[in-house]
């Protein structure tokens, strides 16, 4: 769920407003978007992409991040790369190359099925 | 119920915006009509397309290449496709591709010196379709979800009405023809990008006297690591699964072995899975086939190549079943004059079967009957000429907008439909590992829960659109169950455990409909004359 608004990086848009599918912002008093209903995020990163200022964090859960988590806290997921690495692989934003140009997986053959414990050692 | 306060008028009315919603949309504009999209959500990044990505039912038009496509998966789709449909759709998702490269100028891979064309990325796909709509003069109302149809006197359809979220006002639009472009529902699981697809096109069109097919094929359910949304499951085919102890949980498999995932799942509440099967180099092409298949386990530490991770099954309903809006003719009518329905909202049969569930057709239906749908209304539109705005309009839409009882609903209405919906439809030994003695019961607690919610529920015009989603939900299920019920056998993914086999007699499509009773016919008896008269 969307954890994070970064005051700091926010350029008050409102394009995270406009693209949520499921209305989960508003517009806060100082132009920055609260979190008013975050128990109605699906976790589909829309907003983050869709960000262009690299404010958003959304964490990959389905449910709220408890409190003191990690995902919760700015710091932690600037310093490790999370915050905004989603428009990276994506290849939005200024000067980047559309990910979407290397969107090649690897040629899909039959599924497998689990083996039994004995077959597989 | 909703109050009227911005009054449109539109040629054709495409409601959602999902791939099929923005290819009704650009082909009803091309031909000449005044286009007006309306989302309950945001045109470009909702539905699970957007969010999701996807890979596309596209072949060459050459014959070989075309009979293995069509052939391919016929028996696992319990050979009720069509194969004219089938090919009609492969014919149109090529000509959608090759246009959305040459005209909205996506970026496509290319392979050995050609554009590769079998999948497109969610996020680029989506953004493109609207901006491309919108130079052909589409209107687009974004958090604008629709709430029913209107219908002149002799029931054709005939606009909508609407509440927009963030403008705290209702709309009603005149039109000449309508779109359903709906999606699927997955009942609210928190699949990727599923949580808008509630099912509100089928309840409106079965509102208006339309029909529903193939609803026994409707409990896809879609492998994300626990605790997540993120149900891509084509990466699965690479792993192994594992009981909570390390040892293989032996016939386990992302296809061919969920249901024994899922009988895990409820009998030791842990499954594990590792992506062990890819060679280095495929591990490198999955991640730049589909960065957001990694987006969970980059942020949650998890290595998915060398780690064991817990997984769950998410209820992924129509979006990956099958069921849907039936359709009378090729231009994706519904039996309801003015009223036609393309994507997931409509039934996925046609070209299907009884079995979706791995990627490419569902999006190659979506833009194909979208280009249709869009086509079919502009016509029908265009044949009304200026008469279409002279009608009076009624509203069709009943339950959560004109109670029928007389006294009012005790409780919260909507938040008792959802805990029927979580305890009847999502548990995997109800609908998934399905047996009569235990769909019967759901059924009728579900039917108890319509009962009450048609007689009693209604809510302020800021709560309809929810209390109309959670009655869409029950619908459906009402209509899963019904169907599922009468096919005593196990086909496609219309699997009994009371009745394991196949049974050739029952080699026909069933059709389901009905709202306060739910009827359920064999096809060939259902006639589209049937249909609006039950
Ligand atoms: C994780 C995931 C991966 C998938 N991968 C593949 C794949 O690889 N290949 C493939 O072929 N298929 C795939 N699918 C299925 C595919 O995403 C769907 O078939 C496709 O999105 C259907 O498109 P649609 O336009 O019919 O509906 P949707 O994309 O669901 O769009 C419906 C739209 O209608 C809007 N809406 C709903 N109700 C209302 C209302 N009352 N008023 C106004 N608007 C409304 C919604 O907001 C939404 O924008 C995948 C699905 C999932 C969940
Ligand atoms: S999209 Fe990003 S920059 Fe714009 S308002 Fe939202 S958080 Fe701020
Ligand atoms: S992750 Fe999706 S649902 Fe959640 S806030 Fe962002 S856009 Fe909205």
């Amino acid at each position: 769920m969307i954890e994070v608004v970064s005051a700091s990086r926010c350029v008050t848009c409102d394009v995270c407003i406009a693209v949520c599918p499921t209305d989960v912002f508003d517009a806060g008093t100082d132009g920055i978007p609260v979190i008013a209903r975050q128990g109605d995020c699906q976790t589909c990163f829309m907003c983050e992409a869709h960000c262009p200022a690299d404010a958003l964090f959304v964490a990959p859960l389905t449910h709220p991040a408890p409190p003191g988590s990690p995902f919760r806290d700015e710091e932690h997921v600037t310093r490790t790369g999370l915050l905004g690495s989603y428009r990276r692989e994506l290849g939005w934003g200024r000067g980047r190359k559309p990910g979407a140009r290397n969107a090649v997986g690897p040629e899909l053959g039959r599924a497998r099925i689990t083996p039994a414990a004995a077959e597989s050692s | 119920m909703t109050t009227t306060a911005l009054d449109l008028t539109a040629d054709v009315v495409i409601v959602g915006g999902g791939p099929a919603g923005t290819w009704a949309a650009l082909t009803a504009a091309t031909a000449g009509a005044d286009v007006l999209l309306l989302d309950k959500g945001y045109c470009g990044t909702s539905g699970p397309t957007a969010s999701g990505g996807t890979g596309v039912w596209y072949v060459q038009p050459e014959p070989a290449a075309r009979e293995k496509a069509m052939a391919s998966r016929e028996a696992l789709g319990g050979y009720l496709q069509d194969r004219r449909w089938m090919a009609r759709v492969l014919d149109q998702t090529y000509e959608n591709m090759d246009r959305l490269g040459a005209e909205a100028r996506y970026p496509f891979p290319v392979v050995d010196g050609r554009a590769f064309k079998g999948g497109l990325q969610g996020p680029e796909y989506m953004r493109r379709m609207r901006s491309w709509i919108r130079r052909a003069g589409v209107r687009i109302l974004d958090h604008s979800p629709v709430t029913e149809l209107l219908v002149d006197a002799a029931g054709t359809v005939a606009g909508v009405h609407g509440h927009r979220r963030q403008h705290h006002t209702g709309y009603r639009v005149r039109a000449g023809a309508v779109v359903l472009a709906t999606g699927g529902c997955a009942f609210l699981s928190k699949a990727l990008g599923c949580d808008v697809a509630t099912g509100d096109g089928a309840l409106y069109a079965a509102e208006a006297g339309a029909a529903m097919s193939g609803m026994e094929f409707s409990n896809a359910y879609g492998i994300a690591p626990t605790f997540t949304s993120v149900t891509k499951t084509a990466y699965y085919g690479f792993a192994t699964f594992f009981q909570q102890d390390g040892t293989p949980l032996a016939g386990a498999g992302s296809q061919g072995g969920r249901s024994v995932i899922a009988a895990e799942l409820l009998r030791a509440g842990t499954v594990l899975c590792q992506i062990d099967q890819a060679t280095p180099e495929q591990q490198a092409q999955m991640r730049s086939g589909q960065p957001n298949f990694f987006l969970t386990f980059d942020r949650l530490g998890i290595n998915p190549f060398t780690d064991k991770f817990p997984v769950t099954l998410l209820l992924e309903g129509t979006v990956r079943g099958t069921g849907g809006i039936q359709l009378v003719d090729d231009d994706c009518a519904t039996s309801v004059p003015g009223l036609y329905a393309a994507g997931d909202a409509a039934t996925r049969e046609l070209i299907c079967g009884g079995f979706t569930g791995g990627g490419s057709h569902n999006s190659a239906w979506a833009m194909s009957s979208g280009t249709w749908a869009g086509g079919g209304a502009a016509r029908f539109a265009t044949a009304l000429g200026a008469s279409a705005l002279r009608r009076r309009l009624t509203g069709a839409g009943g339950v959560a907008l004109r109670p029928t009882g007389g006294a009012s609903y005790g409780g919260d209405p909507g938040a008792e439909a959802k805990d029927v919906l979580r305890r009847q439809v999502h548990p995997y030994d109800k609908n998934y590992l399905r047996h009569g003695d235990r769909l019967r019961p759901a059924l009728d607690e579900l039917d108890e829960v319509w009962a009450r919610l048609r007689a009693g529920a209604t809510a302020e015009p800021a709560a309809t659109p929810r209390l109309r989603q959670a009655a869409a939900m029950v619908a459906h299920a009402r209509w899963m169950y019904t169907a599922a019920l009468a096919r005593t056998e196990s086909r496609g993914m219309a699997r009994r455990q009371d009745f394991p086999g196949l049974d050739p007699a029952q080699r026909r499509r069933l059709t389901v409909g009905g709202l306060d009773e739910i009827w359920v016919r064999p096809e060939s008896a259902a006639r589209p004359e049937l249909a609006v008269a039950s």
